[in-house]
């Protein structure tokens, strides 16, 4: 992170159409190919979803409650497996993935969970700097990068406090930078805004935005309107399980 | 508070210990305590059975018999002369009358027997310890000096007590088993608990990139650790119990019946390494275990 900017634009970015891609491009980083998703025995959550996300693109994902939005990032993030379809992350099918290759998959997405998720018995300096420490990397390699993300995302002077000592935004924050410090090639973010009030949002908003400058897919689930507009980028609309809307 | 980054350690992935894992932690000491009383009393069984086969292998009875107008004390004297001369015997002793009196004591109570009684005239044998005599030994030897005893070698009364105490050895061990797979058990089953209960975290290290093996590795050791320090608990516990069991019997134990040794306590040493690596095998595999079906392989 140490390339990051430390007064980041305010500007949103020109929008880059990134829903059908030519053949010649990159895999896309995400890819569904009629994909369903239950859970256990009960009906369908996701039915029939198709769509793919090429790489440095930035979508909203949105939809009324239950209609699958945080279901779809779980299958994104590998934290549930499709009962139906193709699900491929940049270029492989999850399905033929070996289970010890996972993690490494999994430290290629960073996820802003809507419940934030953050470990109470850690600092903001310790919440943030995990994913480096996950995977194992030398301390010395990356304290100062952690501490310059901390001061960008505005809680340079709260690395020692505890999360329970942070306000809702300072929270959402601090998940972004935990998201985010490992240079993931996409970024899921499960409503990240429900929790503050609307500047605090659109400052959230311009994380992301500058994020997405930097290389980052970015991939919101939301049902913030006003942030979408704001942000004025494509969207992808759920509607009981299938995908309505924003898909070519 | 200013953080001083490059002064900075990283925090424990896994929270403090809390509530939950001090019952943990109680409950196992308690079956540990209770598994190594087991274990000490399978010890002192064990112990009991091999004293008392001793003392009755080294010594025999010889009931003798009077021939014609030979008097009682004339052939137990002759007895005691002959058997004393035979290979595998280090001493025959005639009883005097009053010693023969007094094994009926406990039939007939302390008073006075009957001056009529026939008491029957013994010689106690005490046997070689390297090469005791056997029963034909000493018969023969009576034979040859013409004399009319009955030999008892004690084998009816040793097979009795071997077996008896075979039996306590066994059900004390047994019991301690059974006590130590209950150990075992609760530990599986507080431990999949505890993790449960921490099934967030997991959650979270698990989608943050973490190798499951990394996962199982920080419960593995923190569940072995605590299994290990509750093993010293209820282990200690159990070796005060038999130390205080050995002060209060003096050199014969706490009885005669159940002889617990110094060195009994020293089983307590041994509880935290089994109870600790149980601890630790299950935190492991209910980790790994919880991962695959967080995974839904």
């Amino acid at each position: 992170m140490a390339s990051m900017s430390r007064n980041p634009p305010l500007l949103v970015p020109p929008i880059r159409p990134h829903l059908v891609l030519p053949e010649a491009d990159p895999p896309p980083v995400v890819h569904f190919d009629s994909v369903a998703m239950r859970y256990g025995t009960a009906p369908e959550t996701l039915s029939d979803i198709t769509f793919s996300l090429a790489p440095g693109s930035f979508h909203f994902i949105t939809g009324p409650s239950g209609a699958g939005k945080s279901s779809l990032l779980k299958l994104i993030y590998l934290a549930h497996r499709a009962s139906g379809g193709n699900v491929e992350l940049f270029g492989q099918d999850v399905s033929m993935i070996a289970p010890r290759q996972m993690p490494f998959l999994r430290r290629r997405i960073g996820v802003v969970f809507q419940d934030v998720r953050l470990l109470d018995h850690l600092s903001v300096f310790d919440n943030a700097a995990l994913p480096l420490r996950l995977a194992q990397r030398k301390t010395s390699s990356y304290r100062n990068d952690v501490a310059e993300l901390l001061a960008w995302v505005g809680l340079g002077d709260r690395m020692h406090a505890l999360p329970a000592k942070l306000s809702g935004g300072e929270k959402q924050r601090l998940a972004i930078a935990r998201a985010v410090v490992g240079q993931p090639d996409i970024l899921l973010a499960d409503e990240p805004t429900g929790n503050v009030d609307h500047p605090m949002a659109l400052k959230i908003l311009r994380l992301f935005v500058e994020l997405n400058r930097l290389g980052t897919t970015v991939l919101i689930a939301t049902h913030d309107d006003k942030l979408m507009s704001h942000a004025s980028r494509p969207v992808l609309r759920l509607d009981a399980g299938r995908i309505s809307e924003g898909v070519a | 508070m200013i953080l001083n980054v490059q002064r900075w350690k990283p925090g424990p992935l896994l929270p403090a210990p809390d509530a939950r894992d001090g019952a943990l932690v109680f409950v196992v000491a308690v079956l540990c305590f209770l598994s190594v009383l087991a274990a000490i009393g399978a010890l002192a069984a064990g112990r009991a059975a091999q004293g008392w086969s001793q003392v009755l292998s080294a010594t025999a009875t010889v009931l003798v018999r009077p021939r014609g107008d030979q008097t009682s004390d004339a052939a137990a004297t002759a007895a005691a002369a002959a058997l004393s001369g035979a290979p595998g015997v280090s001493l025959a002793r005639a009883l005097p009358s009053e010693e023969a009196a007094a094994l009926l004591t406990p039939w007939i109570g302390k008073q006075a027997l009957p001056a009529d009684l026939p008491l029957p005239r013994l010689v106690a044998v005490d046997l070689s310890k390297d090469q005791p005599a056997t029963k034909a030994i000493l018969v023969e030897a009576l034979r040859k000096a013409a004399v009319d005893g009955e030999v008892d070698d004690h084998s009816l009364w040793i097979a009795d007590v071997e077996r008896s105490a075979d039996l306590a050895r066994w059900a004390a061990g047994g019991i301690a088993a059974l006590v130590a797979l209950a150990a075992a058990a609760v530990t599986l089953l507080a431990t999949r608990a505890a993790l449960a209960a921490r099934r967030e975290i997991v959650e979270v290290l698990h989608l943050s990139g973490a190798r499951p093996g990394m996962i199982a590795s920080l419960f593995q050791r923190r569940f072995g650790l605590m299994g290990a320090g509750a093993g010293l608990f209820g282990g200690t516990a159990g070796a005060m119990i038999a130390l205080a069991a050995r002060l209060a019997g003096g050199t014969d134990g706490l009885t005669p019946v159940l002889p617990v040794a110094w060195t009994d306590a020293l089983v307590a040493l041994v509880a935290p390494l089994p109870v600790g690596l149980v601890a630790a095998i299950a935190a492991r595999l209910a980790a790994l275990d919880l991962l695959r079906r967080m995974d839904g392989t």
